[in-house]
């Protein structure tokens, strides 16, 4: 009884260590990257502060390189490829930025401004659990109508132009230096805050 | 030195992108998981109808996929639940390491454009957070899963997904709050809470 009640809620003990340690180091560099700040994150969709793309960029080069280079050298873990079904996909980025503006936060930075002292923030999230709930409602409609539309499965840039992933990626790092270079010399230094 | 980083309130943007990415290697080669947020959403409200009102789930395809039914459950705590309520508390630690807890109500972005009212702040977040996860789960993930894990995987979902983030998010942000940038906002980030 005890053990089929655990079963229904909880997930392996490993998978909720590791799960919990990588959300710890989650939280506190999203914190200590400003991005649980509303401020930042509203004046990064109003194009006037670039922390959330500088961020994101770097992340998404150096995890690149990491994983791309560890898969090279043979370690045979798993990726996870979403499939790309552009309609749901770009129709849901869409009303996400929508929701991004009005609350100022991201699924994951606004768990972290709880955590950061935000308010607001908690109300977001309780609307999230609500919003997921009127999703599922509603999801039937959009599995017949919108997701299958321009669905072309789980591919990547690379796959999609034929190429190998170093042949998108190298290019990607050297513009995101570039760019992050430029962007540092020639604008502004309005940052007190550091 | 390490001692003072730890303590610093901001650190540069690209370090904590690096370490991000760095991150990703330990949950992509270790752990066998991709950084994602917006699913729990789903399975802890999966959880939530299954025990409160037991067959209603069973209608819905989408909620039964993450969390089962009453009588075929899937685990609702997981390696995702893990990781998103340890965020909280690893942004509370990093905080608080910089110094004492700041509480915000209402952001003086928005205080200037929507006055300082607590109640219209927190039902409109409360709104901007149903719509943020429909778009989400719509989408098929968030900033988290489609933008970093997907973008650095080079998925094409993720870097639509970006795209259309911020085709939304800019006029959006535009038509809610203006152009005009916002001075006070570094200083009016201080205590209001506590008497509530």
């Amino acid at each position: 009884m005890m053990s089929t009640l655990a079963s229904a809620w909880i997930d392996s003990p490993t998978d909720i260590l590791t799960g919990a340690l990588a959300g710890l180091v989650f939280g506190f560099l999203l914190q200590k990257g400003g991005v649980t700040k509303f401020s930042v994150i509203v004046d990064q969709l109003r194009l006037k502060d670039f922390t959330v793309m500088k961020v994101m960029l770097t992340a998404i080069v150096v995890g690149s390189i990491g994983i791309y280079g560890m898969q090279a050298m043979g370690a045979g873990f798993p990726m996870h490829i979403k499939s790309a079904a552009i309609a749901g996909v770009g129709l849901g980025g869409v009303i996400f930025g929508v929701g991004m503006a009005l609350l100022g936060y991201c699924p994951g930075t606004a768990f972290a401004a709880i955590g950061d002292g935000s308010r607001h923030a908690l109300f977001g999230v309780l609307g999230m659990f609500v919003g997921a709930g009127i999703y599922a409602e509603v999801f039937p409609w959009f599995n017949t109508h919108v997701l299958p539309k321009w669905d072309l499965g789980k591919v990547t840039l690379a796959s999609e132009a034929g190429v190998s992933p170093w042949v998108i990626l190298i290019p990607l790092a050297i513009v995101t230096v570039g760019v992050f270079l430029w962007m540092e010399r020639g604008k502004h230094t309005k940052h007190p805050a550091a | 030195m390490s001692e003072n980083l730890i303590k610093r309130k901001r650190w540069s943007p690209y370090l904590v992108g690096g370490l991000l990415g760095v991150l990703s290697w330990a949950t992509f080669a270790l752990m066998g998981k991709a950084l994602g947020v917006s699913t729990t959403p789903v399975r802890v409200l999966g959880g939530v109808e299954r025990t409160l009102v037991p067959g209603h789930e069973e209608g819905l395809a989408y909620l039964t996929k993450y969390a089962g039914t009453a009588a075929e459950p899937k685990a609702i705590i997981d390696w995702q639940f893990a990781l998103v309520v340890m965020m909280i508390v690893g942004a509370f630690i990093a905080a608080r390491l910089a110094g004492p807890r700041v509480i915000e109500t209402v952001p003086a972005i928005w205080k200037e454009r929507f006055g300082a009212s607590k109640p219209l702040r927190y039902s409109l977040a409360f709104v901007g957070g149903m719509i943020l996860i429909f778009g989400a789960r719509l989408a098929g993930g968030c900033t988290s899963g489609h933008g970093l894990s997907g973008g650095m995987q080079l998925s094409l979902s993720g870097w639509v997904f970006l795209g259309a983030m911020f085709a939304g998010g800019v006029p959006a942000a535009v038509l809610l709050y203006g152009r005009k940038s916002c001075d006070s906002c570094e200083t009016t980030m201080n205590d209001e809470g506590g008497a509530s």
